[in-house]
Parts: structure tokens; sequence; C-alpha cells
């Protein structure tokens, strides 16, 4: 027998699937049961197939390297899924639809009249050195009055089982097509599970999204033409756009291939002439759209572009300025913007943040910097952080000088014992840390992701879970355990 | 939906680029048999090779001989070569990468499997021994793909800008392979046989799979104006220029915006089809080879203009 979970440490830790001692909660209580029965040859099997899969299914991302130009690479899958109870989630779902309509409203209201600035909710400082405020859109009525359509917020949860939200992606969230194809895998590997579960689906996904973007048509009642706008293959998520394109049946753009006329409509260059364009599903950072508004090098971006959006003749999701509210230190008020706009109790509720901005805080982080995860406002990718206790004395040294001269730029958070989940190494389970991107959609109505992308950080400690840093991913049950599968 | 410019011209270089792939591991393959077969004192060597490929400058820079195997490593596997099989695989892989939505799964993975089999095997495709099954590896891979994409692929515009560069990548090679072989003959004259231009003119034709076809159709002895009115003007034979030119015309007919590219083709085929292959004696079919090369350089610009 390949798992004992006899011998599986659960080390003061919260493990999704087990309750320590080798005992399963109720809802893993049959996944368990069912890989106990594994051989090692078995597990070798389902390994096997799930990689068979992934390479059939050409589900990669591009990494690029100096030698070989950018290179696909199979994104690593666990077998093993997580399980989530249908009940817990419905209450995740419902603090992430609140927490994504107050964060619409925040972005709407820094781009007008400035509220929550004025009723001295939120710092007008931290506005005036917010990297991600673009000035180019005050004033501009996007359709709905929402500027985050898409967005991917990361959860973790800590020892005691609380779920935290961790951080919002508001600009280009990616992730979500490995969520589906790691659905479409686990069918194929475990389909008796299947059977005995009742695995809420996964796939609506692409066309809510396809909803989601039609409603913005500047035209409605025509067929919107919807485009997917890349930066090319050389980008990391090159894979996740063109399979988003291919499954809402939307063409696949570069920038080259739009071209706005003198009456601000967007075209796309094809074989029959010029082809008019009413929404682009960027996934091009904001700095990148267009020369003529933001960085004059971009070579990625559409000539005027901006001014179509702002003229209201094209959609774009997101709406560019966005990302304002996709700041580190802005994630520190999201409790008091969703009482701010809503009136109401956060329902999820955030790590701990302290901002190096305010000088009591930073002193605190500084004197713990040991034992705090460090983070600048504006990285994504999991790029330029501190994790104390896991850092040498000098990389210490470091942030307290980065710190130091960059306040605005800096927050920290008490480090959190993420949760794990069993994962095969070698032909065993070991326990291995990981977090949930659940992705929200946001249109007339919003609309939540069922679950979402599991990432697992493979190796032993760790809790980088990001595919450019050596993660992986698992797939993620939802799962009704009141009605009968 | 009206397909992207950017999306038919890639698909139209990824045809061309696995075609050269073709077309250069078949070259290499024929020139290695026929070199071979041929006494020691005929002293015909690789530099055809390179001349055919317009690589004579390059191929001196970074070598001093056109010895076999420095010839068969830039002709094969040298990524500073740009018509090299790898650097053309490498091209195709790129071009296929951005139409990944638009051509059938697995023909996209062959096309990177065929590029990875292509640079894993780089290093023992210059020794004698394994050189055959490494290029017969890359004719059938592109084969493969072409099966791919014929059984797999919506006959729709994509698939009329694919079979357009893959012809004019054929059209393009065989007028290169006739115009550097017959230099290296001599002109045919009664009487006096070359033992050896019959084998040559056979490696033409195999260097463009026409042998066998080409006795099925003409059964005679090898001659130079049956050869070349083979290779230029038979309708049938998919590498003769003259059908490559005539599948070309097929696709035209069903893209928008046709006129200017059918015109300029028209005009091609009129020039190849009034020629007569034995009057083409060496300097005139050097002229005439040109003429031809020029009229593909047109037709490809009149193509770009039109769709690009």
């Amino acid at each position: 027998m390949a798992i004992r979970w006899g011998s599986y440490k659960v080390k003061g830790l919260y493990d999704e699937l087990l309750r320590g001692s080798g005992r399963p909660r109720p809802a893993a209580q049959v996944l368990c049961d069912y890989l106990r029965s594994l051989s090692d040859k078995d597990i070798e099997e389902y390994k096997a197939a799930a990689e068979s899969a992934i390479h059939v299914m050409g589900i990669t991302f591009t990494v690029y390297s100096e030698e070989e130009g950018s290179i696909d690479r199979a994104w690593p899958f666990d077998i093993i899924p997580r399980i989530i109870e249908k009940q817990e989630w419905l209450n995740i779902e419902a603090g992430l639809k609140q927490r994504v309509n107050a964060l619409n409203l925040f972005i709407d209201d820094l781009y007008h009249d400035q509220r929550i600035v004025k009723d001295n909710v939120f710092p007008a400082k931290l506005l005036k050195n917010s990297k991600n405020f673009r000035p180019q859109c005050v004033g501009v009525n996007p359709p709905l009055g929402i500027w985050a359509h898409i967005c991917g917020s990361d959860l973790v949860r800590d020892r005691d089982g609380t779920v935290y939200v961790l951080e919002d992606n508001l600009r280009v969230p990616s992730g979500v097509s490995y969520m589906l194809e790691n659905r479409q895998v686990m069918k194929r590997v475990f389909p008796e599970m299947f059977d005995r579960y009742n695995i809420l689906p996964v796939d609506d996904y692409p066309s809510q999204l396809y909803d989601t973007l039609a409603a913005l048509s500047p035209r409605p009642g025509d067929q919107p033409e919807i485009v997917v706008l890349t930066p090319g293959i050389y980008n990391s998520a090159y894979f996740e756009h063109a399979y988003l394109a291919q499954q809402m049946g939307a063409e696949l753009v570069e920038g080259s291939d739009l071209v706005v006329n003198k009456n601000d409509e967007v075209f796309m260059r094809t074989i029959e002439g010029l082809s008019r364009v009413d929404v682009i599903y960027r996934r091009i950072d904001d700095l990148f759209l267009d020369p003529e508004a933001f960085n004059p090098d971009s070579a990625l971006g559409v000539p005027g572009l901006m001014r179509a959006w702002k003229a209201g003749k094209v959609a774009l999701a997101n709406a560019p300025g966005a990302g304002v509210a996709d700041d580190k230190v802005v994630y520190a008020y999201v409790p008091k913007i969703i009482e701010y706009y809503l009136g109401e109790e956060p329902l999820l509720p955030n790590v701990p943040t302290y901002k190096c901005i305010d000088k009591d805080d930073r002193e605190y982080v500084i004197q713990n910097i040991h034992n705090m995860v460090v983070k600048p406002a504006n990285e994504s990718g999991g790029y330029g952080m501190l994790i104390g206790p896991h850092s040498s004395k000098a990389e210490q040294n470091k942030f307290v000088r980065l710190i130091r001269r960059d306040p605005r730029n800096y927050v920290a958070q008490p480090m959190l014992m993420l949760s794990t989940a069993p994962t095969i190494v070698g032909n065993r389970a070991e326990p291995r840390h990981l977090d949930l991107r659940p992705f929200i959609l946001s249109g007339q109505q919003t609309f939540v992701t069922t679950g979402g992308l599991t990432r697992v950080a493979l190796r032993e400690g760790s809790i980088v879970v990001n595919s450019s840093q050596g993660g992986g991913s698992k797939d993620t049950w939802i799962v009704d355990m009141e009605s009968p599968s | 939906m009206s397909m992207l410019s950017r999306v038919a011209n890639n698909i139209y270089w990824m045809a061309r680029y696995l075609e050269r792939a073709e077309n250069t591991a078949r070259l290499i393959n024929v020139n290695t048999h026929l070199l071979l077969d041929l006494p020691k004192r005929v002293v015909l060597g690789w530099e055809p090779i390179i001349d055919i490929t317009d690589g004579h400058t390059l191929f001196y820079t970074l070598h001093e001989q056109a010895d076999e195997r420095s010839v068969v490593k830039f002709m094969a596997s040298d990524t500073k070569n740009p018509d090299s099989i790898l650097s053309s695989l490498a091209a195709a892989r790129e071009n296929a990468r951005t139409v990944r939505d638009i051509i059938p799964r697995e023909a996209w993975e062959q096309v990177n499997q065929l590029y990875l089999t292509a640079k894993n095997n780089s290093a023992s495709v210059i020794t004698h021994r394994h050189r055959f099954d490494n290029l017969r590896t890359i004719m059938l891979g592109s084969q493969t793909i072409n099966g791919l994409l014929a059984g797999a692929m919506t006959h729709d515009e994509g698939y009329s800008f694919l079979r357009m560069g893959r012809n004019l990548e054929r059209a393009d090679m065989t007028t290169r392979i006739i115009d550097v072989r017959s230099a290296t003959l001599l002109p045919e004259i009664a009487g006096d046989r070359k033992p050896f231009d019959n084998l040559q003119w056979m490696s033409v034709l195999k260097s463009l799979t026409a042998y066998q076809m080409y006795r099925r159709e003409t059964r005679l002895r090898i001659r130079r104006r049956d050869v070349l009115k083979f290779l230029l003007q038979e309708d049938r034979f998919p590498r003769a220029f003259h059908h490559t030119l005539r599948e070309v015309k097929n696709c035209l007919d069903d893209l928008p915006h046709n006129e200017q590219p059918l015109k300029t083709l028209a005009k091609l085929r009129r020039k190849l089809m009034r020629a007569k292959p034995e009057e083409l004696k060496q300097e005139k079919l050097h002229d005439f080879i040109d003429e031809l090369q020029l009229g593909l350089t047109k037709i490809n610009e009149s193509i770009a203009k039109a769709y690009f």
C-alpha cells in the first residue's frame, strides 16, 4: 500500500483533507479511502495518465530562456484534488461578490468625485502616490460603471481554518484556463470519483465570460465582435489567451492587428479589409495599451485605443486604471471600503496588514521583520517579496533599507501558516502548502467560478505557489454532501 | 468571421518553412547518394547545394571550404543559416504557435515534435551512418503534418493560405534545383554521350521526388529536354512548376480581392507555357529560370499586398 494516512503528518497546520492522525475530514472520507486502496503501480499509472492528458491537451505555460527562445512547459499537476464543502463555499462566494462590488464602486469613485477621500476614509496621499492611478481615466464612464470585469482574488487558509483574502488581482489575472483544463484531466484520470461525489461543474466560465463581455458592446443589438488582445507568444500566459479565445469563439489578436480610425472606432485588419471591433478583452497591462496615451515605446499596443475607449466606441475589459485597487496598500483598506460603499461588514476577512507608510506600523514591521512577510505594493507573480522566517539577516537588512527609502511601496503581514493538502511526492502523499484563486466576473450580474484554481507549492515547506516559481496545481472540488450524488 | 491578416500571413509562412525544411532534407539526401555513385575524379562535391539555397556568401564567412561535413552541418543544423533545416523548422514552429487556435491541435503538436526531434538529432545528421534516417524523419514528419492538415482542418481561407505557401515554396525550389544542377552539366550534344549526365539528371528528378513519376509519364531514357519539360510544364505532377501555379490559382479563386494576384499569376503561366524546353540551351535556360523566379517574387508581393 503506497499511501498510509496514519503516517501523514499534519503537524499543527490545517490540512484540507485530513484532521490529523490519519482521520479524513467528512467530505474527504471517500476520496481518502479510495487513495489508500491504490498500489504503487496504480499511482504511477494515474500520474502517467494525468501527464499524458496534459501533454495531449497541450496545457502549458511559457518560460523564456536565452538559449531556446520561448519554450512551453507543462504545468505540474497533482492528481489528488482539493475538496471544499458546498456550504463553506457559498459563504466564500458571497464574500467575494461583496468585495468585488465594493472595489468597483471604489474605482469608479476615485475617477470621479473621490467622495471616499473627501470623507477622510481613504488618505489622499496614498492616491497621490499610487503607481496604478491613471489620470487619463478621470471622468470616464465605462458601461455599467464597472471597471474590473474580471477579478482573481487569492484566498489562503490559516492554521485555525479561517479563510482570508490575501490579494485581489484586478489588472490581468490569469490561471482560469488551468482551472478548466485541470477538471478535464481529473475526469479522465478518476472518472469513478465523479460517480461517488456530487462535484459541482466548472465549465460554465467561458460562456459567462462571453456574456459579461458581450454586455459591454457599444453597439447593442448587433452580434458584437469580441477579441482577446494578447502581447503574443512570448507572454507566459499565451496558452491561456489562445485557450479563452478558442472557447469563446472570439478572435485572438495582437496590437498590430488593430487600428483606430479618426472617428475613434477600432478595427481589425483581415484579409477582406478592416472589420469593426466592439469589445476587447485585453491581456496587456495598462501602460502598454496605447503608445499615444502611455508608454510611447510600446510596440504591443494600439495607437488611439484610449481615445476610442473614452469616446465609448469600444469597451475594454478590464477598464484601464482598474489596477488602482490592485495595490497591496489599498488592500489594507478594503474592509473600510466595503463598509463605506455598502454599509456592510466584510464577509471575508483580510490578512492583518501593516502599512509602512504609517510611522507606527513601519517601526513595528522593522522590529519584527524576521516574522513578517514583506511585499512591494505593485508587484505580482511572487517577485520582490521577503519571507521573514525563511530569510537571512542580510536579506532582512536589505528590506529594512528598501522600506525606509520608499515606505509607500511596502506592506507587511504576519506570516500565515498556509493550509496544506496531501500531494503526491514519489509514490507517497506528503503535505504541501496551497492557496486558491477564484475568478469573479462583474457585469449585470456578478458570477463567481465554482471553486477556482488551487495552486500548490511543490517544494517541501515552501509557501510560494506561483507557476513561475516552482508551483503546481490541483483540481478544486466543491462537493455537495447534502444532496445525494 | 473573416480571417486576420496576421494569421493568414503566419499560416502562409508556416507552410513555406515546413516545405523548405522538407526540400532541404531531400536535397542533402539525394546529393549524398549521388556522390557515392559518381567516380571520385568527377569533382562535383557539395558546393552546388549551397548555391541552390543562395547561401554562398554566408557559408564562406563561416567555413573555409565546402567539404561534406561543413556543408551538411550548414544546411541541416546550423542555426546561423536561416535556411537550414533546423532554422526552417524553428520558424515553422514559431508561426504555428501563433495560429494554435486555428490549426488542429495534432498539427501543432507534430510541428513542435518535429522541431524537437531535429534539434536532438542535429549532431548525428552530419555523420553518414544516421543521416538517412534523420533526413527521412524530417521528410516524413513534414508530410505527416500536411496530411493532418488536409484531413483535419476546415478547408477554409486559412487552408488556402497554407496551400499557397506550400506551392510557392515548391515552385521556388524546383526552379533553384534546375538552375544550379543544369549549370554543372555540359550542354547536350548529339553523339557525345556523357555517361554521368544521366546520373545527374536522375538526381535532379530524385531531389524533387519526381523520378518514378517521370518514368511512368515519359517511358524514355532520361534526357535533358524531357526532364525540363516534365519539371516545368507537366500539369499533373505536384512539384512541377506548372502544377504549383495551378494550385495557387485554385486557392486564389476562393479568396476575396484576388484580381491583382490572379493577373500576376496568369502572366507567369503564359510565359511558362510558351517556352520550348528543347530550345533552352544553357545560357537561355538560366535566363528563363531567372524570369520564372522574378515572376514568383511578383506573385508573392501581390499576395502580400492584397492580404497581409
